[in-house]
């Protein structure tokens, strides 16, 4: 008979779906296996060693509990080594944190492993919590992370013709991946025209590390631009809108609004 | 012809529906499914009157939200409590709970969940307008939130503070710190944090 076999693993929480009784599943992405479930047994009890530990957005090592049978593994033992508490007093970092959780839940196959997408994941929500515009941060991830994917935009040449581009009039194509020079633009349907500061920064953003990116001031006007640009990307990319995209959509206007 | 072994029909529409409930796996439904058809006639009746009336009774009530069978209910007719104060939770559970506790003298108010954007549950799906429909009629003083101590329940005070914060009433939040009965050694930094920020003096 096969032994229950126990491992470290040192993750990040997507997500936690209530299960039965006071039970919960954890969706995890970790260091070394990519995203997996696991079970945390009574984690909703308010006694629990547990609970605190595998709260969602909190980055932990754990010990996972494989049993014989083909069911999630059960987390037997947690300690939380960044809870990323100033996130938690920020309704702009908690929701960008939720849109990259939600990235990577989607994006990520299970059981596949990735170290740059975990890293990525861990910087950007320490970073989440030290700069005070936490749509730099946000913005680098949806960018860093399709790359990461293998849907790295091409921004260097036009994608089509591979000729120089002029820092007069650019176009991106999310479904061509990349920039399009003017005579290449109608090519492609759905492209949209991007300002050479726009191209500047994302260029930036693909070269640089993420502290690098967050010392960067982007106008408002630039930053929405880029939002919508990114944010129609990955639309394409994953082939399904990412929910928590839309809610800070809806915060945005709501700020506008009350302004 | 098929002539593998099946469930009667109504047998497995008994077991599809009671999967259908959370936390009942297949199994489970097929065990509940064979106690239904075992247990006395009476039994099985007085069930499924009580499910009938549950679901033709217990409406929510048109101030709190919560569930009720007279509109208003018990809570919100009562002269007894401090109508100046409105806790607000996410559940109805969550009033009974804070109910047991016998210290909260004041008025609730029922979310019917919390805002959880990769769920795509936004603030249209939850009793907010009718939160601040009450708040605009006046006389409250004190807005609790009482979410659950969870991303999506912190998520949730923030937004309601964004919202609240305009109409003047003063909005606060249940403390958050050590469990009775729980252990130093093995709680997390969050909410050890949470519990040093919230000391007294003693």
């Amino acid at each position: 008979m096969r032994a229950t076999r126990l491992y470290r693993v040192e993750a990040v929480v997507l997500k936690r779906i209530e299960s039965r009784g006071a039970d919960d599943i954890v969706i995890l992405y970790t260091a070394n296996q990519g995203k997996l479930k696991a079970v945390a047994r009574g984690a909703r009890r308010s006694e629990s060693k547990l609970g605190g530990h595998v709260e969602t957005i909190t980055h932990g090592d754990m010990l996972l509990s494989q049993g014989h049978g083909s069911g999630f593994p059960i987390i037997t033992q947690a300690r939380m080594v960044d809870g990323f508490l100033p996130l938690r007093e920020d309704l702009w970092r908690i929701s960008s944190a939720m849109c990259a959780a939600e990235m990577v839940d989607r994006f990520a196959p299970e059981g596949e492993s990735n170290f740059a997408m975990f890293q990525l994941l861990v910087d950007t929500l320490s970073w989440l919590c030290k700069v005070d515009d936490s749509q730099i941060p946000l913005l680098y991830f949806q960018l860093n992370l399709a790359g990461l994917l293998g849907y790295r935009p091409q921004l260097l040449n036009c994608v089509c013709c591979e000729g120089t581009l002029q820092p007069i009039s650019i176009f991106f194509s999310s479904s061509a991946g990349g920039v399009l020079c003017p005579s290449c633009c109608n090519r492609e349907i759905g492209t949209c025209s991007l300002s050479v500061d726009a191209l500047k920064v994302l260029r930036f953003f693909q070269n640089n590390n993420l502290p690098s990116a967050c010392r960067l001031r982007i106008s408002a006007e630039l930053r929405s631009e880029l939002q919508q640009l990114l944010q129609g990307y990955i639309r394409y990319v994953l082939e399904q809108e990412v929910r928590s995209l839309r809610w800070m959509d809806r915060l945005r206007n709501e700020s506008c609004a009350a302004l | 012809m098929n002539t593998s072994l099946a469930f009667p029909a109504p047998m497995a529409q008994l077991v599809e529906q009671l999967n259908r409930l959370p936390g009942i796996g297949p199994k489970s439904a097929q065990r509940l499914a064979f106690f239904l058809l075992c247990a006395p006639e009476e039994q099985t009746r007085f069930l499924t009157e009580t499910i009938t009336a549950v679901k033709e009774k217990i409406i929510f009530c048109s101030i709190c939200q919560n569930i009720t069978e007279a509109d208003p209910c018990l809570l919100c007719q009562s002269g007894d409590r401090d109508h100046t104060k409105i806790c607000v939770v996410e559940e109805p559970l969550d009033v009974l709970a804070l109910e047991r506790s016998r210290v909260y003298d004041g008025m609730y108010h029922v979310l019917h969940g919390v805002i959880s954007p990769a769920d795509g549950v936004g603030p249209d799906d939850l009793k907010i307008e009718e939160l601040l429909v009450r708040i605009r009629e006046g006389g409250v003083e004190e807005v609790i939130v009482a979410t659950n101590p969870k991303l999506e329940g912190d998520a949730m005070s923030m937004y309601l503070q964004r919202l609240l914060m305009p109409f003047g009433v003063k909005i606060t939040r249940l403390a958050r710190g050590l469990p009775v009965g729980s252990d130093l050694e093995y709680t997390d930094e969050v909410t050890l944090s949470r519990a040093l920020e919230g000391r007294q003096e003693i």
